[in-house]
């Protein structure tokens, strides 16, 4: 086989950060290559190099063969290579075959008009070629976040690339369409294309890929066959350290009700009903997870929940007190503990110290503060002692909280929300952008409080986390949940299924 | 301790170095103009803090600018932007005179509290309307404080034609440009009452008052709850919603606050040094220069009283370098040019910051 890209000791030095430290990645022609990396290990640095978006400190780059300079992303394009990025670069308004001719629209009257019956017929021709069934003439608001990728892919390979990188392709669609996406990308590479994935989730790794170059902080820890390997020992080679990727959950017996909601409606910021009569509870000692793709209703009704959005109609009773309209401040008297879906936007003061986020929500308590006035030798004990027990990787209690990574950050919430020893716990999205070794470190803190007999409300997209954590789960779609399986029952074709609206029918359901 | 100092440095190193520069630049405007900077200097020194005298004035100057900077950069700690100190001030001072007038036989010892209190009050009230407007109807506060100083202008105006002209007050006066004055019990104690070598300036302990107020506002904002919820919201709103705290309640606090402080500015000139309020066509100014007040001090109440010393000096010290033969307009040049580098700072803080953030994110991750 022919290798179609090979980078020789390619190195990348940010002010004060080796982003890449002389990294060799080679891609064969017609394979499925993945590049596996937790966050900031540098995987997209490396594809951003090979697309022209940034120059190597030093190190070579052969294209077919030849030694290139990908000067920017248009010499990429020149060179046919092709990227896909995490965020569709999508004109809304416009048709399938709008956006991809964009820039490159055939034209006729000399320039002047677009030829857009060339462009549907040429766009339906690449279409039809990979199988990936995409109508020209539909608007991009009208289709979904799979086929809105497909559109990606599409334009793509109409500007004739060979090569194509897509940058953590999965991270927004469902089981199902992760299915689909398989299948083009293998009919991709029968025609002859070669594919580059990055990606931090090892389950897609495993089934998608022919080769697997890992890498960790910055450097090639190794390249496999996929055949030859495993999750645990990828995980491994991910993180440097052994990682216990399925949780243990001991078998228990559910408690009181904690949370009820009952026929609960709630509009969205553009006054639209975002959550339409829904009811659940949730059960000391348990953990209820509300499944769903994005943008059904999840973020409404976690707000709705903390008393930050206005509930229409129904009602809230939390370990017996009614809190359909209760201020936050009250219902967090309650002992109602939240690690919010952005944790920088809502979960952390970034311009505070690490000591002063650890006392919100609770500043206004003894021994924080007396008579309205803050006790900060106090404050400082107390963020001292969160930043020992939960292990937070800081120099001090005095760092600002923006300065921290991400993991690190979600340690600070989850360390200020276990502290009041909340009854209930709502996590929406708790282990989202986090690396391995940090989703291992909240998941064993969830599984903690219901090992606690508290009650948890888990809002989260990831199926693998859902089905690992939770105790049942509800699906919600548009503002409905659709269904409420036990976790021994559900699998991810039956939440798939519902996730994406549909019902299941009577076999589904043994 | 040391850390301290260090952070203590690192908030006021930008405005130091942007004192620097301005006076720089301000040097080689004096060369231009074909003078002697270090003779126009001198002069500005020498008319400002050169003798008690000198520097009694540069303190009377400096006092009210001092209650509206903290005014200001108490709101923007809330995230407010508070034009509305012209107004406020206004409100505080007409105040000061009402209840001055209506309690004219009260003796001085409560009458005095008596009137700083309904200054801060009415002040108070005026720019928590825009508070609450804000926080309730979601109306931008800078249009509505600029509006509010509008009315607070034209309302002041007419009272003094009106109500509370002599005319109206006082049987067998002739019609004024200005109101009745408050009485001699509600006057200030002048500094050269304590400290003869004041001589003839007019200083007055109203400056004590300032000083009091900027400690009062540190302690507040950095001690004590109210301020931890207050700065909350002015960071990260989303955030200190989450956690409880009103965004609401905080923004209409803040403003009443911010708006107190300008009348208070008010109340204190009144009784300090004018007596009684003049019918006037323009906003007195002191609310504006609040603003700029609050930039240089880095909306730290303490650097408020810093940078307030600085705009007193200048302020006082023109009027001797006029003398010196350089014109006094060099002075505004001064504080523009202080200004537009702090304001310039800002924008390069915030891109370095940005691009800085963007490296720590890559190198955070390979930390982890």
């Amino acid at each position: 086989m022919s290798k179609v890209i090979e980078m020789k000791e390619i190195t990348k030095i940010f002010p004060g950060v080796i982003a890449n430290d002389k990294v060799d990645f080679s891609l064969e022609k017609g394979e499925i290559h993945v590049l596996l990396g937790e966050n900031g290990a540098g995987k997209t640095t490396l594809m951003n190099i090979l697309y022209g978006l940034y120059q190597p400190t030093y190190g070579e780059i052969f294209v077919h063969g030849e030694k290139s300079a990908v000067k920017s992303p248009t010499t990429a394009i020149k060179l046919g290579i092709g990227m896909v990025h995490q965020h569709f670069m999508l004109v809304q308004p416009f048709t399938i075959a709008e956006n991809i001719v964009l820039g490159h629209e055939p034209s006729k009257a000399g320039g002047l008009k677009i030829d857009m019956k060339t462009a549907i017929a040429n766009v339906q021709k690449i279409s039809d070629k990979f199988g990936l069934a995409v109508d020209p003439n539909i608007r991009i608001q009208d289709i979904s976040v799979g086929m809105q990728q497909r559109v990606e892919i599409l334009k793509a390979l109409y500007r004739g690339a060979e090569i194509l990188i897509l940058d953590e392709p999965t991270a927004v669609l469902t089981p199902q369409e992760i299915d689909e996406l398989d299948n083009i990308l293998k009919s991709l590479t029968k025609e002859g294309k070669s594919i580059i994935l990055i990606t931090h989730k090892l389950k897609e790794v495993l089934s998608m890929s022919d080769r697997i170059t890992v890498i960790r902080r910055g450097r090639v820890v190794d390249t496999l066959r996929t055949s030859d390997t495993d999750a645990d020992s990828l995980a491994e080679l991910m993180v440097g350290r052994k990682v216990k990727l399925t949780s243990e959950r001991t078998e228990k017996q559910a408690g009181n009700v904690i949370l009820e909601v009952k026929n609960l409606k709630v509009k969205d910021s553009r006054r639209l009903e975002a959550i339409k009569d829904v009811s659940f509870e949730v059960r000391a000692g348990e953990i209820l997870a509300i499944a769903g793709v994005d943008g059904n209703g999840q973020r409404e009704l976690v707000e709705a929940l903390n008393g930050l959005r206005k509930i229409e109609s129904g009602q809230v009773i939390i370990a017996g007190v009614d809190t359909t309209h209760l201020h936050t401040k009250d219902i967090n008297k309650i002992g109602v503990g939240h690690i919010p879906e952005d944790r920088q936007k809502r979960g952390l003061v970034l311009e505070y110290t690490l000591a002063e986020n650890m006392i919100l929500g609770y500043h206004k308590k003894e021994p924080f503060s007396k008579n309205g006035i803050m006790n900060y030798p106090e404050i400082h004990k107390h963020g001292k002692s969160l930043i020992a027990e939960f292990d937070i990787r800081t120099p001090n209690e005095n760092v600002k909280a923006k300065s921290l990574s991400g993991g690190n950050q979600q340690k600070v919430i989850i360390a200020r929300e276990f502290y009041i020893d909340p009854q209930l716990l709502i996590a929406s999205q708790p282990t989202r952008g986090l690396d391995v070794g940090s989703i291992e470190f909240v998941h064993r803190r969830l599984l903690e409080q219901r090992e606690h007999n508290k009650a948890v409300l888990l809002i989260s997209l990831e199926l693998d986390e859902v089905l690992g954590l939770a105790d049942r789960i509800a699906v919600i779609y548009q503002g409905k949940i659709v269904g409420v399986l036990n976790a021994k029952d559900a699998t991810e074709r039956k939440l798939g299924i519902m996730m994406a609206g549909g019902q299941l029918g009577e076999g589904d359901l043994h | 301790m040391r850390n301290n100092f260090a952070k203590i440095w690192d908030s006021f190193r930008l405005p130091l170095f942007a004192v620097i520069l301005g006076f720089a630049v301000g040097a080689i405007c004096i060369l231009i103009a074909g003078s002697n900077p270090i003779v126009a200097y001198a002069a500005l020194f020498q008319g400002s803090l050169g003798s008690m005298t000198s520097f009694g004035e540069t303190l009377y100057k400096m006092t009210p600018i001092v209650f509206t900077g903290l005014s200001v950069a108490l709101a923007f700690r809330c995230g407010l932007f508070n034009i509305g100190a012209e107004g406020q001030y206004i409100a505080g001072s007409i105040m000061s005179i009402v209840t001055g007038w209506i309690f004219r036989d009260m003796p001085g010892m409560i009458l005095i509290p008596m009137i700083l209190i309904m200054g801060i009050i009415a002040g108070g009230i005026w720019g928590g309307i825009a508070g609450y407007l804000k926080a309730r109807f979601g109306v931008h506060e800078v249009i509505t404080t600029i509006m509010m100083n509008y009315i607070a202008l034209h309302i002041s105006n007419y009272l003094v034609r009106t109500v509370l002209n002599p005319q109206t007050l006082i049987p067998g006066s002739i019609k004024e440009a200005f109101t009745v004055p408050i009485p001699p019990q509600a006057k200030l104690l002048k500094l050269n009452a304590l400290l003869p070598q004041f001589t003839y300036s007019s200083a007055h302990i109203g400056i004590f008052i300032a000083i009091a107020a900027a400690i009062l506002i540190y302690f507040l904002l950095f001690k004590t709850t109210v301020g931890y919820e207050i700065r909350s919201v002015g960071l990260s709103p989303d955030a200190a919603e989450y956690g409880g705290i009103s965004k609401q309640r905080n923004t209409i606090l803040a403003m009443f606050l911010s708006g107190g402080l300008s009348g208070l500015a008010g109340a204190v000139q009144v009784t300090g040094l004018i007596y009684s309020v003049n019918q006037v066509a323009m906003m007195p100014g002191y609310g504006f220069t609040g603003i700029s007040v609050a930039l240089v001090g880095v909306n730290n109440p303490l650097g408020v009283l810093a940078s307030g010393l600085l705009f007193g000096i200048l302020d006082n010290g023109a009027r001797q370098m006029q003398l010196a033969g350089i014109p006094k307009e060099i002075t505004g040049i001064i504080q523009a040019v202080i200004l537009i580098f702090i304001a310039g700072e800002l924008i390069v803080k915030f891109i370095s910051e940005r691009r800085k953030k963007e490296l720590k994110a890559i190198k955070a991750k390979e930390v982890e």
